[in-house]
Parts: structure tokens; C-alpha cells; sequence
């Protein structure tokens, strides 16, 4: 039985914990970049009265000649090749449909699935054509800003400490557990509802508090950053892991390993 | 209730956990996510507090005035409660979405607080049948992510500790007409006694066993919920049960019963001890 009540502490400035020497140039939407007009303009920015000016809140990025402005929060942004994980909040009612989809996906179920195409509205059109994505069963749903999400090569992550995870770009992480093997004909459409084993949800559940942790401390979440925590996270019981002062310990170590990996 | 649409598995995954004493963030089935307690917050209240239980946030204003006691108990004050679900903490609030959960908790507060020892009412009467203080207490809630309940009451609780009631004195003069006589001091005032204000545990019943402090997606696999209102010493001040109609069925049962047995009329055959 635990009940734990605290005062509020403000927050720390991020530049004093992490030690950056070259501070960000922040923008907010109607700040002027730069007068020079030899840039080429990214996203987030627009050309108005021969000044570049910022349409998003976040920090300006210069490669060359290109200048972009990353925002800090954004709503999620389609783009071909991208993974996500949704949920089926309405579907189509149609004859056809009734017969063939409804015995595999329901609604509220959560998907896995390919972006296949982006329309000019935004929205966008997903495809499971391949084994590896489809229904999701049992395990941990946690959703974060689609800006913490590093774009990487692979989302599908099955992580040595015993638990896997999928890093969806829009923001919707999924941690479950590792299955025992390949299942190579069900194609991942049953569900398999058999109790999970004690030691993979302590893993699960210390994943989940990782990725809560990460987030609050606003650093991006890719394997090794994940993967980091939950190793500097071991020595501390999952439930203190929320706890503000055992948060930024463990986020600094965690920030320390992957400085060192870098450099 | 805001709630989040969860699917079978998902479901399966939380009650199995629960039976195992491992919940999804790692607490056992007694565990209370952090809490965080602000008072004084708004300034042109006589009290307030903010609360944070994970992340649902409340903040509660009191505001002491002046008016007459009710008609039946014309020694006392009273606490009036609105509760405001605002629409920043979920879109089903928006419009006229909020109300009926408002309602509900401020049924519920006043409930609770409907007995003679949780706050010393006596104290707000300035002078009998003509002055006392009402306490107006205003609840908004501005982030919800379950166990509202609990979270609320730990918040009137701390802002009636807070709060501040300006001292008077009633002067009467020699035609018997009273004034009421507001002291200079600003600091000087009286503060309510809340040893015996009540706090509320929620028990969520999920699958075979009980959790406090349900998050959104416990409380959708939950079947019922239990509100039991506590005082420091022990003393239960109210309860209040939701979900499953088990209450309801038995008398439903009971009543169908009982009607039967009187539909079969004097000839029916009465079976007794000796049948």
C-alpha cells in the first residue's frame, strides 16, 4: 500500500542539466529567420516582405542552403513508408465488407500498417500487405507527441530485455511481448489471449514507465535511447520510476550513454 | 465519464495483470500514483487548491459570502458545490456534454458532506436567523485521466484548508438594529476546522480483485466501482455504488417472488417446516 503526497516543484531550465554550448535559435510563428534571401525554404517557413519568416513554434535547422524549421509539438504528419499504429474507429458498412473483414478486424481493434499513400487533404490511405503487420494482440498502448519519434530505417524492435515494441510515427507506441516463434500462417489476425508470464510484464511495465520518462523529458525515442533507459532504470523498483526526482537521475544517466555513443 | 475505447486484448492483458498484483505502470492493486498539492493558487478566492493524481487535474475555489442560514437550521451556514467538467479536459465535455458527470459529483459532495461533524457549520453563523457565511465551492476539472472521485474530494479538502473567512463583529445599537462590522486587519480572520472533512477511496472491481486509483483505460475493463467517503478517524460518511445492477436484480427478483406467491392465493399449498 502506497500513497505518496508532494509539493509541486517547478521545473528546471533543459540547458542547465544537459550542458549544450550551442543554444537553439527558437522560433515562433511571424518570427523572422533571416533577411538574407540566398536560402531555400524548408518547412515551417514562408517568404513574406523578401524576409523568411517561421509558420510553426519550434527550432530553425540549416543544412547549406536549406533553412526549415522543426516544430516542437505537431499533429502527425503522413508520409509514404511510414508505420503507424491506429485504432478502427469506423468502418465502411457495405455487403462485401460484412462477409470478409468483420471476422478479422472489429471495431476498436489496433492495427499496424504501412502508409501506402498521402492525399492532398492530409489524409492518408494504409495497407497491411505484409505479415508483419496487421492486428495487434495483448500488450501496452503509449501515445507521444509524432515529433519524439525518431524516423529510423526499422519500427519493429525486438529489444534483448525480453519485450518487443513498435514505434509508430504518428506518435502510438506499442510494447508487447516477444512471440515465441514465428507464427508464419496466421498472418497476424487471431489474437492470442493466453495469460502473459510475470517476468514479461514486469519488462512491459518497465518499458512503458521508460518511454513515459523519456517523453516528459523530451528526448527522442529510438531503440538505443529506450534501450538505455531501461538498463539505467534496473536498480529502481517500476512504480518510483514516475517519481520526479528518480525521472531526471535516470534521464541523465540517460543522455550521458548516448553523448558517449556519439562522440 | 470520459472514457477510451480499448480492444479485447488490450482488456484481457490489463485484468490479467491486475489478478497478478502488477499493473500496467508497475503499481500493485493498493497503489496511488503520485500526488502533487498546491494551495492559495487563484487569488481573489477565499481559498483554493490544485491537485495533480497522475494526470488529472483539478482546481477548487472557495469563495466565503454572506446571506441568511436556511429555515430549518437557522444556527448554521452552509456549503453550496458546482462542479465545471470543462471542455479542455476532454472533447466529450464540450457544450452540454460536461453537465451530467458535473451533477453527479456535486450530488455526490453534497452527500457527502450532509452530516453535522464534517464541517463545523455552527462556526459560519454570524448571528442566528439573519447572518452567516455560505461557502460557494467551485470544482473545475481540467484534465481527467480517471479516478476523478478521489482526486476531487482531496482537493475541497485542501482548499477549505486554505480557506480564509474574514472576522466579523455584530454591533447593535440602542433602536436594536444590528451592523455588521468587518475588521480593518486583512490577515485577520478565522479558519475552518477540517480534521473530520472526508476523503473518498474508489474501488474499482476488475476481474477477480479490487484497484485504487483506476487510470481511464482500468476503469474501462472495470465491472463496478465502489465510492466509499472516509474521515481520518475511520468513520464512513457515504457510500455509493456503479456498474452491475446486482443490488437492483435481487430486489427485481425478490418483488417477482413475492408476487407470484400471492397471485397462488389462500389454496396455494404451504410447505412449512414439516414438508
Amino acid at each position: 500500500m502506497a500513497m505518496e503526497m508532494r509539493l509541486p516543484v517547478a521545473r528546471k531550465p533543459l540547458s542547465e542539466s544537459v550542458g549544450r554550448d550551442t543554444k537553439k535559435h527558437l522560433v515562433v510563428p511571424g518570427d523572422t529567420i533571416t533577411t538574407d534571401t540566398g536560402f531555400m525554404r524548408g518547412h515551417g517557413t514562408y517568404m513574406g516582405e523578401e524576409k523568411l519568416i517561421a509558420s510553426v513554434a519550434g527550432s530553425v535547422e540549416r543544412v547549406n542552403k536549406l533553412i526549415c524549421v522543426k516544430a516542437l509539438k505537431t499533429r502527425y504528419n503522413g508520409e509514404v513508408g511510414d508505420i503507424v499504429v491506429g485504432r478502427i474507429t469506423e468502418r465502411r458498412r457495405s455487403a462485401e465488407d460484412e462477409l470478409a473483414m468483420r471476422g478479422f478486424l472489429q471495431e476498436v481493434d489496433l492495427i499496424s500498417a504501412e502508409v501506402q499513400a498521402v492525399f492532398s487533404d492530409g489524409a492518408v490511405s494504409l495497407h497491411t500487405r505484409s505479415l508483419k503487420y496487421g492486428k495487434l494482440g495483448q500488450g501496452v498502448l503509449v501515445q507521444v507527441s509524432p515529433s519524439l519519434v525518431k524516423r529510423q530505417k526499422t519500427h519493429f524492435h525486438d529489444l534483448p530485455c525480453g519485450a518487443s515494441v513498435i514505434l509508430g510515427n504518428n506518435g502510438f507506441i506499442w510494447i508487447y511481448p516477444t512471440p515465441e516463434h514465428k507464427e508464419e500462417d496466421a498472418g497476424g489476425f487471431t489474437a492470442n489471449l493466453e495469460p502473459v508470464s510475470l517476468a514479461d510484464r514486469e519488462v512491459i511495465s518497465r518499458l512503458r514507465n521508460c518511454i513515459v520518462l523519456l517523453v516528459t523529458q523530451r528526448v527522442m525515442l529510438y531503440d538505443t535511447s529506450i534501450l538505455y533507459c531501461y538498463e539505467a532504470s534496473l536498480p529502481h523498483q517500476i512504480k518510483d520510476l514516475l517519481k520526479p526526482e528518480i525521472m531526471e537521475e535516470v534521464v541523465m544517466e540517460t543522455r550521458q550513454r548516448l553523448l558517449e555513443q556519439e562522440g | 465519464m470520459a472514457s477510451v475505447s480499448l480492444s479485447e486484448a488490450e482488456k484481457v492483458y490489463i485484468v490479467h495483470g491486475v489478478q497478478e498484483d502488477l499493473r500496467v505502470d508497475g503499481r500493485g492493486c493498493e497503489d496511488y500514483r503520485c500526488v502533487e498539492v498546491e494551495t492559495d493558487v487563484v487569488s481573489n478566492t477565499s481559498g483554493s487548491a490544485r491537485v495533480k493524481l497522475g494526470h488529472t487535474d483539478i482546481l477548487v475555489g472557495v469563495k466565503a459570502e454572506m446571506g441568511t442560514p436556511k429555515l430549518e437550521k437557522p444556527n448554521e451556514g452552509y456549503l453550496e458545490f458546482f462542479v465545471d467538467c470543462s471542455a479542455n479536459a476532454t472533447p466529450e465535455f464540450e457544450g452540454r456534454g460536461g453537465d451530467d458527470l458535473g451533477t453527479e459529483i456535486a450530488n455526490t459532495l453534497y452527500r457527502i458532506f450532509n452530516n453535522k461533524s464534517s464541517v463545523d457549520l455552527k462556526s459560519l453563523c454570524i448571528s442566528p436567523r439573519e447572518h452567516c457565511w455560505i461557502l460557494y465551492v467551485d470544482v473545475l476539472l481540467l484534465e481527467c485521466d480517471g479516478n476523478l472521485f478521489d482526486t476531487i474530494c482531496i482537493a475541497v479538502k485542501a482548499a477549505l484548508f486554505n480557506t480564509r473567512i474574514p472576522r466579523v463583529r455584530v454591533l447593535e445599537d440602542e433602536e436594536g438594529s444590528k451592523d455588521i462590522e468587518l475588521s480593518d486587519d486583512p490577515y485577520d480572520c478565522i479558519r475552518l476546522s477540517v480534521e473530520n472533512v472526508p476523503c473518498i477511496v474508489t474501488l474499482c472491481k476488475i476481474g477477480y480483485r479490487h484497484v485504487v486509483d483506476a487510470t481511464l483505460q482500468e476503469e474501462a475493463c472495470s465491472l463496478a466501482s465502489l465510492l466509499v467517503s472516509v474521515t481520518s478517524t475511520g468513520v464512513v460518511t457515504c457510500m455509493r455504488k456503479t456498474g452491475k445492477r446486482v443490488g437492483k436484480v435481487l430486489h427485481a427478483s425478490l418483488q417477482s417472488v413475492l408476487h407470484k406467491e400471492e397471485s397462488l392465493g389462500p389454496k396455494r399449498q404451504k410447505v412449512g417446516f414439516l414438508g
